[in-house]
């Protein structure tokens, strides 16, 4: 009786042909978010994304808080990429204040970015993976994402959410030496997973040395990746030529960041409108023109490696100097006016519009995350799909619901 | 940001409208255009063909306890952005337009950018401005038991806070 019941609140009759039912609101790995899907037979005719399970109230709250103290909280909705969401509020806060980071500070603060991106990107992979039934892939992104969380704790002091951005610079500097345990940690997890010792003198205790070690395994580990997940029948089956996004519909419904560069459009944030140390390095903005999960899947991917690149670079060109300009820790004077910043955080453009009226505090935050600009977009792809495939194109929009909601 | 290229739009747009806007511009943090109410769609469509294909956000702003240049108002502000202008692609515009507290009536963009769907449903929720001719102009992310006044208005009461 019990199972009759649930029955006839989860699945209705519209009538005709349709059933509509509700996908979620369960945590499927990324947040509470919830889908009612519009069936006949197996093909959906319509998806009416349904955000707000894990609203926090975060721009209300940033009215309550002062300028700096507002940072740890905002880095909530994105604890994976927590850099990606506090960098345009402190890019922001510095617009008003009219200030600039120090030299060094702007290239530490563009490697806890990019180390927050793989990172982000590699949990985004995993779930991916296990979601379309390769354990394998999850097993194998959570275990290397682990010496990149290791990397942006030994220059912030958290594995995740480092709130190690301030408007003026970052909290602390890099260290000079890596902990020996850490190294030989490292030593003995690429022993096991590449079969052989890492190279003599490539791996030492000196921290730029350490840093382009990791990167240079995780760059090896994305050929693995590619043979044993990319180029598998099981991730090639299920995604390509499934949720294609024409190029038109990617700018008609604002599309951003890899869903966007998946379709065709050359457009990144750390390019178009650049930042911190981004006009000072050299790499790609990976483009596909498929518009398909497949082609969606492989800019995220390609990302990696781009990003690999921007670290090793960034902590060979990392100058010396402060890395904080002279301010007091918590209590900062923001001239009242408004501002709008931008930057590309992993999954996409994350813009910040900031009004003071010169208090301690924030009169407005906005914040406008790049999820909450792919509901539209997900909303049009499952239109005509088969129900099997909505995983897949959920999952390759790496729509993030804490993100969305705020 | 190239501050040259977002002037001239500015200018552009004041030479056409004359009157009903008015263009705000602080190098390095904003560039605006204050549209009335009854011209916003007529704007829109104006910088849609100048290049402007999406919206970044649309941000609703209370303006009534802001010490400079505050009213009983409430302001709400497009981020338009470009993909397909390369000239564009580095700038923010902000299309604002005020309209008042107690009965917030703004014409909905959604038939000159599609991606403001959400975002203006938002904006409804948040701050309780009702956007004509939106064509699905729901609460979004508030639960379904909300009952007090919309939340980002400066006189709603936090809980715990005031």
């Amino acid at each position: 009786m019990v199972v009759e019941e649930t029955r006839k609140i989860d699945v209705y009759d519209v009538g005709g042909p349709e059933l509509r039912f509700s996908y979620g609101p369960q945590h499927p790995g990324t947040g509470h978010f919830r889908m009612i899907v519009t069936l006949r037979g197996d093909t959906i005719v319509d998806v009416e994304p349904d955000p707000g399970f894990v609203h926090r109230g975060e721009e209300k709250m940033a009215e309550y808080k002062g300028w700096i103290t507002n940072i740890p909280h905002l880095e909530r909705p994105v604890i994976l990429d927590s850099t990606g969401i506090t960098l345009p509020y402190c890019l922001a806060v510095e617009k008003l204040m009219g200030v600039e980071p120090p030299e060094r500070a702007k290239y530490l603060r563009t490697i806890i970015a990019e180390l927050d991106r793989i990172g982000s990107h590699l949990y985004w992979f995993g779930l991916y993976g296990v979601f379309l039934g390769h354990t394998t892939m999850f097993l194998w992104c959570f275990s290397d994402r682990e010496y990149l969380v290791d990397l942006a704790q030994l220059i912030s002091g958290a594995r995740i959410t480092h709130a190690y951005i301030v408007p003026g610079g970052v909290r602390n500097d890099a260290p000079k030496k890596v902990p020996r345990g850490l190294v030989r940690e490292f030593k003995h997890y690429y022993k096991a997973m590449m079969g052989r010792e890492p190279d003599e003198g490539e791996l030492s205790e000196d921290f730029g040395k350490y840093v382009k070690a990791v990167c240079d395994f995780m760059e090896a580990r994305l050929q693995q990746y590619w043979d044993m997940f990319f180029d598998s029948e099981i991730f090639i089956e299920r995604t390509r030529g499934i949720g294609v996004l024409r190029k038109e519909d990617a700018v008609r419904l604002g599309a951003v960041g890899t869903t966007l560069r998946a379709s065709g459009i050359k457009a990144d944030t750390r390019i178009d409108d650049p930042y911190d140390a981004y006009p000072y390095l050299k790499f790609e903005i990976p483009v596909r023109t498929e518009g398909d999960c497949y082609a969606r899947a492989m800019v995220g991917f390609e990302e990696i490696r781009q990003s690999l690149n921007i670290i090793r670079q960034a902590v060979e060109q990392m100058p010396e100097g402060p890395v904080k300009n002279k301010q007091h820790p918590i209590v900062l004077k923001v001239p009242p006016g408004e501002a709008v910043a931008r930057a590309e955080a992993a999954r996409g453009e994350m813009l910040y519009y900031i009004v003071s009226d010169g208090g301690p505090r924030p009169y407005r935050v906005k914040i406008s995350p790049p999820s909450f600009r792919l509901l539209p977009v997900l909303k049009h792809l499952a239109r005509g799909i088969r129900v099997a495939d909505l995983p897949p194109v959920y999952w390759s929009l790496n729509y993030w619901p804490v993100e969305a909601d705020r | 940001m190239t501050w040259e290229k977002l002037k001239e739009v500015l200018d552009n747009v004041s030479k056409r409208f004359g009157d009903s806007v008015s263009a705000v511009m602080e190098e390095g943090k904003i560039a605006k255009l204050v549209v009335e109410a009854g011209k916003l769609v007529e704007v829109a469509e104006h910088l849609r063909d100048l290049g402007f294909d999406h919206v970044k956000a649309v941000t609703g702003i209370d303006l009534v306890k802001l010490r400079k240049g505050g009213g009983n108002l409430i302001e709400v502000s497009y981020q338009l952005g470009s993909y397909t202008v390369e000239e564009l692609r580095d700038s923010v515009l902000n299309l604002s337009v005020k309209v008042d507290r107690d009965n917030p009536q703004s014409p909905s963009l959604y038939k000159v950018w599609p991606s403001v769907e959400y975002h203006e449903r938002e904006v409804y929720e948040m701050l309780g401005v009702k956007f004509q001719g939106h064509p699905d102009l729901r609460r979004l992310l508030l639960p379904e038991y909300w009952m007090d006044i919309p939340p980002l208005r400066k006189d709603y009461k936090v809980p715990g806070r005031d």
